[in-house]
Order: C-alpha cells, then structure tokens, then sequence
C-alpha cells in the first residue's frame, strides 16, 4: 500500500484508507481509482497527483 | 528560451505573440499548465519576483508536522517547470509599470517586454495589524516558501508562539505547531474561532479539540503592543491582560497585491476587477488567483483558483470560456478535529441546523426557501463532504448562450 500527494493543495490519498465518503473502498489501489477522479480538496486530475514514497 | 521569444517576435510582425504571466505562485503556473493543455506553441514568458520554483502555498501551515523543509516543499524547480511547460520562466525579477495601450511591462533593471496578452497572477499579502512596541516589526507573517523557512529557522529553541487571529491560517499553524512542540496561544478579537465560517457550535467544538491537543485561546481581545523581554516578547492585549511568547506569527487574513493593477489605470474593488473571463478593464489583461475579484467575489482559496486557471487556460488558447464556480467547500487542515466548511454565499438570509457530539458535528446552513446554501462538516461527518456538497447550488453557475 502507497501514498501519493496532491502537488497542487498537499491533500494526501492513502492506498490502504481509500476513502469510503466518495466511494472507494479503502484497499482501492491508486491505479484503480478512476481516471475522471478528482482532487477532493482542489479539484486537480489524477495525473496530477505525484507518488510520495514510503 | 530567448531564441524562441526572439524567433517568435520576427514571425509575428507587428502583432506580439507573446503571453506574459506574471506571478509564479499556484495561480500562476496553474494558469500556464492549462494554457499549455491547448497550445503547445504560442511563446509564454512566465516572471517571477523570487526563485520561481513552484510549490504549494497550502502546504506551508502544516509542513512542521511533517517535518518538511522549505528545500523539500518544492515540488518542482524553476528550470524544470520551464522545460516542462514550456516556458520561458524569468525569476528574481520585479515588474514596475503595466503600459495597456502600448500593451508593454517594464521591469525593476529597465528592460520592458511587449505581450499580446498579459495575466496578473500577483497574489496576496498579509494584512498587518498596526501593533504599538518596540517588538512591532518583528511580527512574522508566512505568505510565502521564503517566509516559511525563515519561520521553521525561528522556531529553533521557541517554546512557546502567539498567533495573530483564529482564522483557517491561525488555527492550522497552531495546530501545525504542536507537532513540534510549541505551546501556541492563539489570540483573536472574535469569541470563537473561524468565527466568519463556522456556526458557534462548530466554532466551540473546534475550540474544544484544539484545546485538549495543547492550543490555549485568548478570545475577545486584540493585541495592542509587542516588546522585547528578557526572554522573546511580551504582548500587551487590548484588555489590559499580557503574555510572553518566544515568537509572534500574524494570521489575520490577506489584501490582494492591486498596487500594480491600480497604477496602470485598471480598475481595482478589493481586487483587481475581471469579469467571467478573468478579463480586467482594459483589453489584453486578464487577473487570476488571489490578486482577482472575479464576478465580485474575491474568494483566496485553492478551488476557485483552479476554476480559474481552468477556464483562463482555454480563453487564451482562443476558446472564450467564462469560469464557473460549483459549491467549493474549503478544507481546514487541522488534524485535531478535521473540518470542512462550504459557507453561504454573502448576505444569504437563513439559519444554521446543527448536530454534534464528540465525535463529529454536522452544521446546515438553509436559506429561506428551504434549500441547503452552506454546511460546515466535522470530525467522522467530513466524509460526507461530496455528497452535501452536491446538493448545494453553484456558487457561479454556467451561462446560458
């Protein structure tokens, strides 16, 4: 399980976490979370998120 | 770079080619990134007034706990923005005078450039409070990576901070603060904090979790003097009471940079007024991000910023594209209770419907037709974000052809 940080706003998603409120189980791996997903804090694209290692 | 800025100005003949933005904070490269999503070719001069390396101005109050660094806060540097873009990305250079008829700037050493359209992505600066003591000027603010390692350096020792108001910023630096352990005492004129964004009860329970993760308040008093002491500062409150800290941050809100705007003969409200399409009142000068009041509103917040680097991206790409604003609730980073607040649009008429317990709280805002036009989400209820938020109108709704 990995971390990947928003590079725009710093909002953190967390692998393990996923986040139930916006239905993605948590366990939903980064590569799984749809393409049209946006940040949830600043509304940036999935390919703007960067990977942060762990 | 200058090669192509060059080769770009003899193709073009007469008419300048050139887009010039002017500002390297999140408004700026964001405006750049998504004008670059639709053309790839037109040259683009991007100025900076300090290193013009891009990070994350949100990040800068809560980077202590996560031990960051000012070096580690870029995410990436001038250079590599430039060749990723492309840009031409000229940093540590100050525009002094905006020239719309002759659509020119003229920089700090005397040089000017000619553009064929001009983005103002200036920003904010810190509003100061007119403090007495001799201790006055060395009130720290943190608008700025430069102002946070200055910040994180002075911390070295401190043990005990003062901040300046007990609004998104204050609240999430003292948060932010006690992960290095530093005791903040956070001090505002208002009886609660993010009293302009929270209902009382939201704002007392924000209160309460701040206080038993080691926040102490100071509510209902301004500061009026800061002195030097034997140790750090003493500060003289309003209300006659005193208190020492080791350091004094000021966190009370934010003036859009409108000096340059003004001079220039555009025309400037709270900030430099642009209209749907970020376009100010002479042709050719478009405002994004913190300096701009768009539509009325100057909102210094992350989503609207994005929106309007969105829609600004495609205008200057040559597809007029008015900004549109969905329900944008702001996130306040405070670990100790995590909140999320989407306020109601100014003057809206209604009441506040709130639920809580120690866990969570769950603060509607219904105006007076019965529709939801705010929340303020707390604890375990911030999950719920999305779908309230969707169940909010549009802040600025799209036009109608």
């Amino acid at each position: 399980m990995k971390t990947y940080l928003c590079i725009v706003c710093g909002f953190v998603y967390d692998e393990a976490a996923g986040m139930p409120g916006e239905g993605i189980a948590a366990g939903t791996l980064w590569k799984d979370v749809p393409e049209s997903w946006a940040c949830p804090d600043c509304g940036v694209a999935k390919s703007d998120f960067e990977m942060v290692q762990i | 770079m200058a090669s192509q800025l060059q080769s770009a100005a003899d193709q073009a003949g007469d008419e300048p080619a050139l887009v010039v933005i002017v500002g390297t904070g999140l408004a700026g490269y964001n405006t750049a990134r998504e004008f670059r999503k639709h053309d790839k070719t037109t040259p683009l001069l991007i100025i900076s007034r300090d290193a013009g390396d891009f990070y994350s101005k949100p990040m800068l109050s809560n980077a202590l706990a996560g031990n960051k660094s000012a070096a580690q806060l870029v995410m990436k540097s001038a250079q590599t923005m430039a060749s990723e873009l492309p840009a031409s990305v000229r940093p540590r250079t100050e525009v002094v005078a905006i020239d719309t008829a002759a659509r020119s700037l003229r920089m700090h050493d005397g040089s000017a450039i000619v553009y064929r359209d001009l983005v103002l992505a200036l920003g904010a600066d810190p509003i100061r409070l007119p403090l007495a003591g001799d201790a006055a000027a060395d009130v720290v603010s943190v608008n700025d990576l430069q102002d946070y390692e200055c910040f994180a350096a002075a911390l070295d020792g401190a043990a005990t901070v003062a901040i300046l108001g007990a609004g998104l910023i204050g609240c999430e630096f003292a948060n932010d603060l006690l992960a290095r352990g530093i005791a903040p005492t956070v001090i505002d004129i208002a009886e609660r904090p993010l009293a302009r964004l929270l209902p009382a009860e939201a704002g007392d329970q924000m209160r309460a979790k701040l206080e038993a993760a080691g926040v102490a308040f100071r509510f209902g008093s301004g500061v009026a003097r800061v002195e030097r002491a034997s140790r750090g500062y003493r500060l003289q409150l309003l209300d006659g009471t005193t208190l020492q800290a080791d350091l004094v941050l000021s966190a009370i809100g934010l003036k859009p940079r409108t000096a340059l705007a003004e001079a220039a003969g555009l025309v400037v409200e709270r900030g430099v007024k642009v209209d749907r399409l970020l376009a100010a009142s002479q042709p050719h000068v478009y405002a994004v991000g913190d300096n701009a009041q768009v539509d009325g509103l100057n909102l210094p917040f992350v989503l609207p910023l994005m929106q309007q680097s969105r829609a600004l991206g495609a205008t200057l790409a040559g597809k007029a594209t008015p900004v549109q604003y969905p329900a944008m609730p702001v996130v306040v980073k405070t670990p100790a209770w995590p909140t999320v607040v989407c306020p109601p649009p100014v003057g809206s008429h209604g009441d506040w419907t709130v639920v809580h317990d120690d866990a969570q709280c769950r603060a509607e805002f219904f105006d007076a037709a019965g529709a939801l036009a705010g929340f303020a989400l707390q604890g375990a209820a911030t999950a719920q974000r999305q779908a309230l938020a969707a169940r909010v109108a549009p802040m600025l709704p799209a036009l109608l052809d």
